[in-house]
């Protein structure tokens, strides 16, 4: 029940969105959009927890992959740290102790390889957006980057 | 359950969030309605409504626009050399681009503003700011062209700028970064900011009837960085208002430290006041250097002079002269409506529009409504000066302009969207997506007392894939809305020069028919000028040889030339004696080190060029003016140093040594 009722908020969103143009929306909030028709560009089968993404299932073993991780330290050096701390203090972007923690492997993921559309559309990211008040640019981070980044991470949070 | 209330309410409440801000459409397919493309359409021959001047960025130059059509009329040469024209690159122009580091041949015009008579665009002058090397510009529009540039002192980067008080009193120019002042000894640690740097902001007086700009005095503020402003209207005429960010005084990572408190100030100046105590020689002059450039219209020639002296206002000497006023979150555009009575302050960083009372403003300074002080500024209560919030409008607010209808339309950044709202009871009326990333916006007369409310043009920061692609480089785009309706219509996007930051459009008819064809030849006062081919002359002085030439169609006088030598400085000085619109001719020559020049009709313009090695030297028109515009050529033969050829130029009497015929077929 809960879940169909954020699903049905999250339709009610985008039909707000989707209906712009149509002329009888006074005033852009959601709930104004409630008379409107849902959109078809709905996903019914939005999972808030995996994000949207190519990634459904991210096999994580219970100890740390070493060499993984420090592949996922270059390419963080590279293209994160700029923005994302180590700690928990917020720089651009939310520091990463704990990140893990707070999502999945999957939602991770797919943000950090299709982030454009994850902040169009996880509540999650759209709610962290509002504070960081930046877009996060997507970094072109390949399959396996994004899966050596989340090792580090995970090394990060601790997992040995 | 009890677990997993919280995180459907987190969900629930970002979603609603989501259905307000994530209103990015995937494309521009649906966001166009039937008639667009009629409101538009303006048929070949006929003219734009509007005139739409738009600043060129990093450009450095300014672009002109018809509007509603989108079409691109002009860009004029400003902070920028301009090789296309030869501004900067002529003996005329260079002064222009002259400053206290030198001469320079770039700059970043981030802001446009029209010369205003009674808080309405008069259409004689728009001006310009040079933000990196701080600067002020201003162009004449009979001529489209830059008359005037004044550097400013105690300056650095010059953000803040050049937004005119209502009868053109002034132009402002505030500094974006503090700095230690010119006069002072710059050579300190970065992080002794709060002792050593200071904020500036300058009033420069503009001359009603020629326009010429000084600057009239100076404010020096604590050190925080100066963003936007806009002067009062009507009953706050007297009043200018300043947004500023970093009233924290971070030198390192602002992204960061800058954004440190939930408000920043918003800077209230009586400058009626501070002109008044410059009158009563309360100001104290200070030794500065800075460049005046001016450009003479009779001689052809621009002139740099190095000023000496400012006029300063320690603010914190005078009070009753400023007061900050606490606004969220790192404010950008501070825009004041029609009436003067409202000031909207946009904290980038902030989730509600503050809109201030000037009313309540007054009874809060007479109230000494104050909740302390900041270096010795009396810092007004939030509330005793706000007239109220504009709840949940979006994010990223940036800037705002008018409608004439009591209505304003303020862009949002991150949330890539304008939302249009109700400046009496703070209501939001629409709000439509951009494409993407809007940074200012213009309603023609938007800043004024009467805005033509008909149109709002968005300047996007992001184009991404609104046109064909091209490369990694790509123009960034203006949009065209109709807003004479409740609903904010899209009409047309068009990409843009450099990068557009403000922009100002006026009615065409303000301007089109004061703007000059051609200069009258014989009122040409430049010293070098050949009025006729009889004056036509090349003279040698030691090793400086000057060269008057003159451009008809289809030929110049003279187009042979001998006698230079090796190690000469020649100084082609250009006349085209055409005395009809649009035939302007050009002039270039091989191996010039400059660039050519584009001599419009009845004008004189001069290319220094010192030749690299003896040889002939072809020079030619390069503006297709006739039918015979490929024959309108020349040649300059260069000898070595010692040589004895005689100087000598001539045109059609310097005949072939030697005739060539075809030799029969057979022989």
């Amino acid at each position: 029940m809960k879940r169909i009722f954020v699903i049905a908020i999250i339709t009610l969103g985008i039909a707000a969105c989707g209906n712009n143009q149509s002329g009888n929306e006074p005033n852009g909030t959601a709930g104004s959009g409630s008379t409107q028709e849902p959109s078809n560009n709905g996903n019914p089968s939005y999972d808030p927890n995996r994000g949207e993404g190519k990634f459904t299932k991210v096999d994580v073993s219970p100890t740390l992959d070493a060499a993984m991780a420090v592949a996922g330290e270059k390419v963080y050096s590279v293209k994160c740290a700029a923005c994302h701390k180590l700690t928990d203090e917020r720089l651009v972007g939310p520091g990463w102790k704990d990140v893990t923690k707070r999502h999945t492997a999957e939602w991770i993921m797919n943000f950090t390889t299709n982030t454009d559309e994850m902040l169009s559309k996880d509540p999650k990211a759209q709610a962290m957006l509002e504070i960081c008040l930046v877009r996060m640019p997507n970094q072109n981070l390949s399959d396996q980057d994004a899966r050596d980044v989340y090792e580090f991470m995970r090394k990060n949070d601790g997992v040995k | 359950m009890k677990k997993t209330k919280p995180l459907f309410l987190a969900l629930a409440g970002a979603c609603l969030l989501m259905a307000q801000y994530s209103c990015k459409p995937k494309n521009a397919g649906n966001a166009v309605s039937g008639d667009a493309a009629s409101k538009t359409y303006v048929p070949p021959g006929k003219y734009d409504e509007l005139y739409n001047f738009v600043s060129g960025g990093f450009s450095g130059q300014m672009s002109v626009y018809g509007i509603p059509s989108g079409r691109l009329l002009r860009v004029i040469p400003v902070f920028s050399v301009d090789p296309q024209s030869g501004y900067g690159y002529s003996e005329e122009t260079k002064p222009m681009l002259n400053t206290s580091h030198g001469f320079i041949p770039w700059d970043d015009l981030h802001h446009v503003e029209m010369s205003l008579t009674d808080g309405v665009a008069d259409g004689r002058w728009v001006f310009g700011n040079g933000n990196n090397t701080p600067r002020v510009a201003r162009l004449d529009l009979k001529t489209f062209r830059t008359a005037e540039i004044l550097e400013l002192p105690n300056s650095a980067g010059n953000h803040s700028s050049p937004f005119a008080t209502e009868n053109t009193e002034y132009i402002v120019a505030g500094t974006r970064f503090s700095v230690p002042m010119d006069n002072s000894n710059g050579d300190v640690p970065i992080n002794t900011y709060r002792q050593n740097f200071r904020g500036t902001v300058s009033f420069i007086k503009v001359d009603p009837t020629s326009g010429n700009m000084s600057v009239g005095f100076q404010l020096r503020t604590p050190g925080v960085n100066f963003d936007l402003s806009h002067s009062g209207k009507g009953k706050s005429h007297d009043w200018f208002f300043f947004s500023t960010y970093n009233i924290e005084q971070a030198n390192t990572l602002l992204e960061v430290n800058a954004s440190q408190r939930d408000k920043d100030f918003i800077m209230a100046v009586n400058w009626k006041k501070a002109e008044e105590l410059v009158q009563q020689g309360k100001g104290k002059k200070e030794s500065v250097k800075y460049a005046h450039n001016i450009y003479d219209e009779k001689t052809h020639s621009a002139t740099s002079k190095i000023e000496n002296e400012v006029t300063v206002l320690d603010v914190k000497d005078f009070p009753g002269l400023v007061y900050f006023i606490p606004c969220p979150k790192s404010p950008h555009g501070c825009d004041v409506d029609p009436t003067g009575e409202y000031i909207v302050g946009s904290g980038k960083l902030a989730a509600l529009l503050p809109v201030f009372s000037f009313d309540k403003i007054q009874k809060a300074i007479a109230d000494k409504d104050f909740i302390g002080d900041y270096d010795g500024i009396p810092v007004i209560r939030y509330e005793a000066a706000l007239y109220g919030e504009v709840q949940k409008p979006g994010l990223g607010p940036l800037h705002t302009e008018f409608d004439g209808k009591g209505n304003a339309v303020t862009t949002f950044f991150v949330s890539s969207e304008i939302v249009k709202w109700n400046v009496k009871d703070l209501k939001i009326i629409d709000r439509q997506p951009t494409y993407y990333s809007p940074g200012h916006l213009c309603i023609p007369g938007g800043d004024t007392k009467k805005p033509y409310g008909k149109y709002v043009i968005v300047y996007n920061k992001i184009t991404k894939d609104r046109y064909l692609p091209t490369g990694p480089e790509l123009n960034q785009s203006a949009q065209l809305f109709d807003i004479t309706g409740d609903k904010m219509q899209l009409l047309l996007d068009f990409p843009t020069i450099g990068e557009p930051h403000y922009a100002q459009a006026v009615p065409a008819d303000l301007i089109k028919d004061k703007s000059l064809r051609l200069f009258d030849v014989n009122a040409n006062a430049n010293p070098y000028v050949a009025k006729g081919e009889g004056e036509t002359k090349v003279v040698r002085n030691g090793k400086r040889v000057d060269v008057y030439i003159t451009s008809i169609r289809s030929h110049f006088t003279p187009d042979n030339i001998e006698g230079i030598k090796m190690g000469d400085e020649v100084y082609w000085h250009v006349t085209n004696l055409e005395q009809d619109w649009d035939v302007p001719h050009g002039f270039a020559i091989k191996g010039a080190l400059t660039a050519e020049l584009l001599v419009m009709p009845g004008e004189t313009q001069t290319l220094k060029w010192s030749p690299e090695k003896p040889g002939i030297y072809p020079f030619y028109c390069t503006d297709f003016c006739s039918a015979l515009h490929q024959e309108m050529q020349g040649y300059v033969r260069v000898s070595p140093a010692g040589s004895n050829v005689p100087l000598t130029f001539s045109t059609g009497t310097n005949m072939p040594k030697d005739t060539v015929s075809i030799t029969p077929a057979g022989k």
